[in-house]
């Protein structure tokens, strides 16, 4: 059984439909990356998973449940956690306030607020700074940390090098590889195609709305990609 | 020394009027809802009391027993089982709806005990005074009223700062959507945060109730002078909200000394000026 799958997932943002019946499914401790060009519909996928937008119950499966009319609360509940686009942190809570409300949830599991210090240290030193006062790629450390801290069992993350230099971008898939080790399982949306490839063991390409290639990451051929990927 | 006096009385005065903002605050600050109905819900707190106070013969203050718990859950369903269902659609529809709710109020507790004024009677308490070196009298239940809006903020503050849900009333109020992606119940969190308002609305209404008297309409002045002392200290700042209570209490009292007819007009000239000199009052908090 996988760990999330979707069935037929469609999503509107008012009339416009923004995905048209996705099929797709990740299975335990697996990392895959959701790839496309802008307006593919990657991040209302995750969103629509997240619980953010309206579904049928049917259309999204978690550990055989089926949760599509679940609010995004009751989502971190059953173990799906969302790196937001953008990061959002919260800019009147402090770095730790920012992780510590992260475990609002109170979801039990591996994931301490000493142990998230551990994947980010950086982050430990400036812990009583406002979430403003970092760097960017700082910024991402911690809303990693964050969704962390709800001991997810999906990890969403949406476009986590949007942004960031490369150098520091690196470093943060660096640690993504600690937190898959640790079992998580996690769907990445990515523009930069190559790094999404590189973190993945396999992607769904999508083209406005809708799956346009599924593989492998192993040994693809890229030019295939590329051409899915522009809808050529 | 008469103006020290005027300026003591004045801040004194202004510890009601920020009791009277707290509950305003705290549903702006959290939810971005803007209560026209608050200063109807304090006049109906008001009568809960008296309605307690007469059925028990309690004290008014006593009768806080009853009437803080009842208005947490009222708070708490309102928001839950009415205003929730305003707040995704802009400004304007819980502008609407807590003017609808008003008007309901103000009609109902008409109907149900006429027009005309009451007053919660706390006995000995409310004429008692205290004489300060230089001849100035103050009365102590003007500094009791002071003292509970400071220790209110002070809690509040203390929530806000030192709690779990404090934390998660913070994070509601930079951004409600991303919070519920974390792990928030925002339905669930905006009633808590209704409910906390109106144990402070209630506790507003009974120390006012004694103070002075109140009828079906005396809401909507309620309403504007805690609009008033939210604004002059800035939105989302508690302390701020304490310190435009005071300004505001201060105007009043310096426009009764110079004439009795001033006294409220000051205020609200007070006001205006502050507003014209610096738009976002003294310490703004909020973020948008």
């Amino acid at each position: 059984m996988s760990l999330l799958a979707t069935h037929q997932l469609s999503a509107f943002y008012g009339d416009f439909q923004a995905l048209f019946g996705i099929d797709l499914t990740v299975e335990e401790g697996e990392t895959v990356a959701i790839i496309g060009a802008n307006g593919a519909g990657k991040t209302t996928c995750l969103r629509a998973v997240a619980g953010a937008l309206t579904t049928e119950p049917n259309m999204i499966e978690f550990d055989g449940k089926p949760i599509g009319h679940r609010t995004p609360h009751d989502m971190v509940r059953v173990g799906i956690a969302m790196v937001p686009e953008g990061r959002r942190l919260f800019p009147s809570l402090t770095v730790e306030e920012n992780l510590l409300l992260g475990a609002h949830s109170g979801r039990p599991g591996p994931w301490t607020l000493e142990r998230v210090y551990g994947l980010f240290p950086v982050l430990k030193d400036l812990h009583h700074l406002p979430a403003p006062a970092l760097s960017g790629g700082q910024q991402q450390m911690c809303a990693v940390g964050r969704a962390l801290m709800s001991n997810p069992r999906l990890l969403l993350c949406d476009e986590l090098s949007l942004g960031l230099a490369p150098v520091i971008i690196q470093d943060i898939y660096t640690c993504l590889e600690a937190i898959t080790d640790e079992g998580t399982t996690v769907v990445l949306v990515e523009q930069d195609i190559n790094r999404a490839l590189d973190a993945s063991s396999r992607f769904y390409c999508f083209q406005e709305g809708r799956i346009a290639l599924t593989a492998p990451t192993d040994g693809f051929d890229r030019d295939k990609i590329t051409a899915a990927y522009f809808g050529l | 020394m008469e103006w020290l006096n005027v300026l003591i009385q004045g801040s004194l005065l202004g510890g009601l009027y920020a009791l009277f903002a707290i509950g305003l605050s705290l549903s702006f600050g959290i939810m971005r809802l803007v209560n026209i109905a608050h200063g109807d819900l304090i006049v109906l707190c008001a009568y809960v009391a008296l309605i307690v106070v007469q059925g028990t013969g309690l004290d008014p203050v006593s009768s806080l027993i009853i009437v803080l718990p009842v208005m947490f859950v009222a708070g708490y369903l309102l928001q839950r089982g009415l205003l929730n269902f305003t707040l995704e659609g802009g400004l304007l529809p819980p502008l609407l709806v807590t003017f609808g709710i008003s008007v309901i109020i103000q009609n109902a507790l008409l109907l149900g005990f006429g027009a005309y004024t009451h007053r919660l009677q706390q006995g000995a308490i409310e004429t008692q005074s205290l004489v300060l070196p230089g001849d100035i009298a103050i009365g102590v239940y003007p500094v009791i009223i002071f003292a509970v809006a400071v220790l209110s903020i002070a809690g509040l503050q203390l929530l806000f700062f030192k709690t779990k849900i404090g934390r998660a009333f913070r994070a509601a109020s930079d951004d409600a959507d991303t919070a519920e992606l974390m792990g928030i119940n925002k339905r669930h969190l905006f009633a808590l945060a209704m409910a906390i308002a109106m144990i402070f609305t209630a506790l507003a209404a009974v120390l006012f109730a004694i103070r002075t008297n109140f009828d079906p309409a005396s809401g909507p002045t309620r309403l504007i002078l805690a609009f008033e002392a939210v604004i002059i200290g800035g939105l989302g700042s508690m302390w701020g909200t304490l310190i435009g209570g005071m300004i505001l209490g201060i105007a009043q009292a310096v426009g009764a000394a110079l004439s009795p007819t001033w006294q409220i007009l000051a205020g609200h000239l007070a006001f205006l000026v502050i507003l014209i000199i610096l738009p976002s009052g003294l310490f703004p908090r909020t973020r948008d």
